[in-house]
């Protein structure tokens, strides 16, 4: 038996190892600073033969993903990557792909949007496309971008919802960082080929995504919004399954640090979330019960694993690393008081927004954010 | 030597029992691609009048698979389909001949919001058959101007009629050196047909421009679309030709009307049957407007000459 292979490779370069192990059919592809060196890296495999796949290199990211739709509906595993305002530029057609029930999956790699322009990395883009019936994977290390990403076409093929596996810009994307590259033959017992139930075929004459009268629109959205919810047990079944083939775990709807005893709970997503983990130590250090809580899942929001998981009576700081127009703070923070309302009385949720525009988070800048929070 | 209407197959894609107006020229030019295509194809559709008389789901007045995608999204969509097929037949998960991708697109979904995507797909030179059936309006949201709509023509939106002429879409596909453009109408099915045969047989990108003459457009009596489709040609202000490898043929009657050998009709005969152009001609200026298009007409022609001789 083959053992795994470590390496040292940046996040966007995980990613498009991934992607060649998930032995994709068809990759649309569009540059966008930070996403563009995943598709540098995948054409230059398509290129010289490493992967069995075609690249089109379309004119902008409305037809990547435009492009990544018809694929799918042809019966393609079919992979894609954005960023920021190519990921907005999407909007239209990631509804296609969600309400076509069409499984790709696409790498967004996060950066703040447009305007002003800004390269570096926020969460306004992923979250701004919150109700597009996208799955939506969010990960803190190259290692869990890589793992994702396989993960996530099996959650896509298995209840036809295209799935977003996002990550930080830079911090991530252009960082080394070791990397474990399971055997091959392990990532094939992991994902068994793509066979679809349904495909564009002359021998089946059928419409696909026709127009409806409501008796038929209604039951289609409906459907929808049952099944990513019930997308959940199948994220978790992925990540324990992959654990058990691979050995290597990045929790499955959350992932959780100290937080059994703890009294205030950072919780965040990405890259910062990572660095957090170095935060709550500190923290502890200080005479602080203190924990993290990462949703990993964003969406569908894992309500029930975050209700059981935080500890009674804590005190929740939650870093958002976007806007919520509108309302005084982040995003994250009012989806976690959407779902403890009623529910979990006991707990106190405080926010922030930090980190906008790649604003560095340091270990100590956040230990001293929650330190500052805790006397609000 | 063009097909005759008689010698065209039994076969029927366009099946009885669809919401298409009575007359439409769209639909009719479908039957003819059909019978030219075959039942071995993939259809994709963009938001069109095509798509308003398809049937509701779950019915289908196509008999082939298709597709309804995003406005803007012809182009990159079947080269989506089109190099799925092929890598899943490279890699054994398909047998057999592949199905002829085609989009089938309005003049909106062409000139102007699909554009961009069909350039690009013609500069890929993916392999699609992309139809562009030309009404010269957004017709199915109620005839709004499109890039396609001809100087002095009426639409909602103008409604004092278009001061702009349209663009020559078909010779700017052929100016994207893809291996086969043509232009039809619904008059000359026979040609429609042999153009279709041929663009199926082609491997690439190939482009094939329909104009489509819609009597609730174009305002004129709901039998007589085939007439006004003729009345097109003959007047010169609709050129049949085609373009294999970058080499431009023009088709009769228009090869006729280029070569000098008959005169086209004089534009009146055309616009006086079309209310669309009514308003124009009770104006004070009819005469000088009539005039601007009589020009726009004889440019073409005079430039579509010219091109032709290009053959580098």
């Amino acid at each position: 038996m083959k053992s795994a292979q470590v390496i040292m490779d940046t996040g966007a370069h995980a990613a498009a190892l991934a992607v060649k192990s998930a032995r994709v059919d068809v990759i649309p592809g569009y540059p966008i600073t930070p996403q563009t060196s995943i598709m540098e890296a995948l054409s230059a495999m398509v290129e010289n033969g490493e992967l069995h796949a075609r690249f089109i290199p379309v004119e902008g990211e409305h037809s990547s993903m435009a492009a990544a739709v018809a694929a799918s509906a042809a019966g393609a595993r079919v992979f894609t990557a954005t960023s920021a305002n190519g990921l907005l530029y999407m909007h239209e057609v990631l509804h296609m792909a969600s309400g076509g029930r069409l499984p790709v999956v696409m790498c967004n790699v996060n950066r703040g949007i447009f305007a002003p322009w800004t390269l570096w990395a926020d969460h306004q883009d992923s979250f701004s496309q919150r109700d597009t019936g996208w799955i939506q994977y969010h990960c803190s290390s190259n290692q869990e971008v890589f793992n994702t990403i396989l993960q996530a076409f099996r959650v896509a093929e298995q209840i036809n919802i295209p799935v977003m596996v996002n990550f930080d810009g830079f911090a991530i994307s252009h960082c080394l960082m070791p990397l474990t590259l399971p055997p091959q033959e392990d990532i094939d017992r992991f994902l068994p080929p793509h066979e679809p139930e349904w495909r564009l075929d002359p021998a089946q004459p059928s419409s696909f995504s026709n127009v409806t009268n409501a008796p038929e629109y209604a039951p289609f959205r409906q459907m929808l919004s049952d099944d990513i919810i019930a997308a959940i047990p199948l994220v978790k079944q992925a990540a324990q399954e992959y654990k058990d083939i691979t050995g290597m775990w990045d929790g499955d709807t959350i992932d959780t640090y100290r937080l059994e005893d703890a009294e205030v709970v950072a919780f965040a997503v990405n890259s910062m979330a990572a660095e957090l983990r170095l935060s709550i130590d500190i923290l502890r250090e200080q005479g602080i019960k203190a924990g993290l809580l990462r949703p990993r899942l964003y969406l569908p929001f894992p309500t029930e694993d975050i209700i059981s998981a935080l500890p009674q009576n804590a005190q929740v700081m939650v870093l958002d690393r976007n806007y919520n127009f509108g309302h005084p703070g982040g995003i994250l923070a009012s989806e976690l008081k959407s779902v403890l309302f009623g529910r979990r009385n006991d707990i106190t949720v405080k926010n922030r927004v930090i980190g906008i525009g790649g604003i560095d988070l340091t270990r100590r800048f956040m230990a001293a954010e929650i330190r500052a929070m805790m006397d609000e | 030597m063009t097909t005759s209407i008689k010698q065209l197959p039994d076969i029927e894609q366009v099946l009885s029992g669809n919401g298409a107006c009575g007359g439409c020229p769209a639909t009719m030019a479908l039957r003819i691609v059909g019978k030219a295509l075959g039942s071995n194809a993939i259809m994709l559709l963009t938001p069109s009048c095509s798509v308003a008389s398809m049937g509701m789901t779950p019915k289908l007045g196509y008999n082939w698979p298709c597709i309804n995608i995003c406005f803007a999204t012809a182009g990159s969509s079947a080269s989506g389909i089109s190099h799925a097929l092929e890598i899943m037949q490279e890699k054994g998960r398909l047998q057999g001949e592949l199905p002829t991708v085609f989009c089938w697109a309005g003049d909106g979904g062409t000139y102007d919001i699909g554009f961009q995507a069909l350039s690009a797909a013609a500069e890929r030179n993916d392999n699609m058959i992309f139809f562009c059936y030309n009404n010269e309006a957004y017709s199915n949201t109620g005839v709004q101007r499109s890039g396609a709509t001809p100087r002095g023509s009426f639409t909602t939106t103008t409604p004092t009629g278009k001061r702009q002429p349209k663009k020559n879409m078909a010779l700017l596909m052929l100016e994207h050196n893809i291996p086969y453009v043509a232009t039809a109408t619904v008059a000359y099915p026979g040609d429609l047909y042999d153009k279709v045969v041929k663009a199926k047989n082609t491997p690439g990108m190939k482009y094939i421009e329909i104009l489509a003459p819609c009597y609730l457009g174009w305002q004129f009596n709901m039998p007589e679309t085939v007439q006004m489709s003729r009345k097109a040609v003959r007047s010169g202000s609709w050129l049949l030709w085609e373009a294999e490898n970058g080499k431009i043929s023009f088709n009769n009657p228009s090869a006729h009307i280029i070569s000098g050998k008959k005169k086209a009709e004089p534009v009146d005969e055309y616009l006086m049957k079309q209310g669309r152009f009514s308003r124009l001609l009770k104006g004070s200026d009819a005469a000088q407007r009539i005039a601007e298009i009589q020009g726009d007409i004889d440019r073409e022609i005079a430039f579509m000459r010219e091109r032709a001789k290009i053959t580098i």
